[in-house]
């Protein structure tokens, strides 16, 4: 009997973690996208789907701001004829479009979503599975994403997808090795896994880039952690870029790029499953918010020495202060969506050339050298002086790297002769 | 590990396994290799060795695998599809696999039955006592739980650590290798 309310419990965790909090975020993110994209370019977007009261004979249409146009889409979506082409291999053209969202979707079981909840003298995690390999195993599940866009790229047999398909395995490929390199000195500070005890840490101690708190108490970090904050902002900067690059967003969308491989790895997608390649993408870019804000920004945590106080509400036996963490962790997620969207519409696409360039040569080299740099503040907290000077060289290349990329981004290109 | 999960996964790699010589296609079997390896790796996390079970599909399925997938692609291989003819390939593989099944039994034969200690709050205790007091590993495994990450990187970094780094140094000759062969070819 207790082993089926553990199952239940889990169950009830899945559905509502899932389904209720990531899965919302999908449409909730096309919505965002499409009306920020109109801010910037100074359109209204989508604001008419509601429920036209005018067909009725009344003075206006009821619209909710334009809020249900990700259900209108989704519903279009739905109804259009699924068409198979003819020439298509079709094991892999159905496998597909599975294989993108299923890893994507998986990885938010390690998402700790807020502090545990206690109810009728139970407690529970907000976290489907606490495991203590946290960001590994979320690295490892959604390297298996890149078999979804490689197959849809060649079971469509036609050369754009192909195409697609190959530059999205190149490039995710070269950015997973960044990825995994950058993080390696933000574990070395926690010296954990698991990404609960790595919020858990955050919420007493400071976030890892804001640490202006230490046991509950505001107090200016002490020397090593003030010093630590140079590796850890390399790391940040290092992550978020790959993490672009991981779920092929602009500027680095050269998989789906329209202006030259009409849609990319999905051109030959329609209806319900070009949804769940659009649903992957955008289900793989709130994971990997949901990952920057774990290991960087705190998490789930309110900050600013609250989150004790937060964990100690109740009325009665109900302990709800994990829900306002929830809500924390919700409201963290959706500023860093915005940015994610923000970037896409400012930035130009890089060529190809520039982005392995970017990923190899300044990434790869930028992140070994990072490493060697958190050890060195960790292992030898009294060589302040030389630390301090290595990380303002570090810190100068990084961001001359950076501003080079983005200024031969803008640079024409050559003509090509024959 | 329930008996009935390390069936499942041994079902899933044993499936996998057969797929890979049954198919023609050498996408298909690419990618039974792929559920092979995740099915391994299934084995290794119900060993409670959680590390080498991920670091098993970040490497070899999220990485090795895909670069294979890639070439099989590129090249797109078509005379594999036909069937294969001659009986030497064939008597080769049986040999190898017999080979294998003789080396199998010998090793099997000279291990002694022993099981291995239940992984409970005991044990874990008890071999709390081979490390430092108050470090992460102790603390861990007096909390009951496997630290298998941390485990392993004390013991790769302290029982055998110069051969770590011959190995990485080793990996790095590879590396710049392939990159001076790759250049000299392209001049």
């Amino acid at each position: 009997m207790p082993d089926l309310i553990q199952i239940a419990i889990i169950l009830v965790k899945i559905v509502a973690l899932t389904f209720l909090v990531v899965l919302p975020l999908v449409p909730i993110s096309v919505y965002f996208e499409r009306r920020f994209s109109a801010v910037i370019q100074d359109r209204v977007g989508p604001n008419r789907v509601g429920i036209p009261l005018s067909l009725f004979g009344f003075k206006k249409d009821f619209h909710f701001f334009g809020l249900i146009q990700p259900m209108a889409d989704g519903l279009k979506l739905f109804l259009k004829e699924d068409f198979t082409p003819a020439h298509v291999r079709k094991t892999f053209y159905w496998l597909a479009p599975v294989l993108t969202v299923a890893p994507a979707l998986i990885t938010v079981c390690v998402i700790p979503f807020g502090s545990p909840i206690t109810i009728f003298g139970h407690t529970e995690k907000l976290v489907i599975a606490d495991l203590d390999i946290g960001p590994l195993f979320v690295f490892a599940v959604s390297s298996l994403t890149v078999y979804g866009i490689t197959l849809a790229g060649w079971s469509s047999n036609s050369k754009f997808p192909f195409i697609g398909g190959v530059r999205s395995t190149a490039q995710m490929i070269s950015y997973e090795i960044a990825l995994g390199l950058s993080i390696i000195p933000v574990l070395m500070f926690f010296g954990e896994l698991n990404l609960g005890k790595i919020v858990q840490y955050q919420a007493d101690n400071g976030w890892l880039l804001l640490p202006l708190w230490k046991n509950g108490h505001f107090s200016l970090p002490d020397p090593q952690t003030a010093l630590f904050w140079i590796p850890a902002a390399i790391s940040f900067v290092i992550f978020t870029i790959s993490i672009f690059a991981e779920t092929n967003r602009m500027p680095f969308d050269l998989p789906e790029c329209e202006t030259e491989l009409v849609g990319g790895y999905h051109t030959e997608y329609s209806s319900m499953k070009f949804a769940l390649f659009f649903m992957g993408e955008y289900a793989a870019m709130v994971i990997g918010s949901a990952l920057i804000v774990t290991l960087f920004l705190g998490g789930w945590s309110v900050g600013f020495t609250a989150d004790k106080w937060i964990q100690g509400l109740h009325i009665g036996g109900f302990h709800f202060g994990g829900l306002i963490h929830l809500t924390a962790f919700v409201g963290k997620l959706v500023v860093f969506i915005l940015f994610f969207i923000l970037v896409r519409w400012t930035v130009p696409r890089f060529r190809y050339d520039q982005l392995m360039k970017l990923g190899w040569v300044i990434f790869f080299e930028a992140a070994l050298i990072n490493v060697f740099l958190a050890a060195l503040i960790l292992a030898a907290p009294h060589l302040t002086i030389a630390i301090l000077g290595i990380g303002t060289v570090l810190l100068v290349v990084v961001t001359a790297a950076v501003i080079w990329v983005a200024k031969v981004s803008e640079e024409s290109p050559k003509i090509l002769r024959a | 590990m329930p008996s009935y999960l390390f069936w499942l996964f041994a079902t899933v790699m044993l499936i996998g396994g057969a797929a890979v010589i049954a198919f023609r296609n050498p996408v298909s079997s690419a990618l039974s290799v792929v559920t092979c390896f995740v099915g391994l790796a299934g084995l290794f996390i119900g060993l409670s060795a959680f590390f080498v079970g991920v670091i098993q599909i970040l490497v070899y399925t999220g990485a090795v695998m895909v670069l294979f997938l890639f070439i099989i692609m590129l090249l797109d291989l078509k005379d594999e599809e036909k069937r294969a003819k001659g009986i030497a390939p064939l008597a080769a593989g049986v040999g190898l696999v017999i080979a294998f099944v003789v080396q199998l039994i010998g090793v099997l034969s000279r291990t002694p039955n022993k099981s291995a200690p239940a992984l409970n709050q005991e044990t874990l205790a008890a071999a709390a006592g081979h490390f430092p007091v108050g470090e992460k590993i102790a603390t861990s495994l007096t909390a009951g739980r496997l630290p298998d990450v941390q485990l392993i990187g004390h013991t790769l970094f302290t029982q055998y650590n110069l051969p770590l780094q011959i190995l990485g140094v080793l990996l790095l000759v590879a590396t710049i290798g392939v990159v001076a062969l790759s250049k000299k070819q392209a001049e």
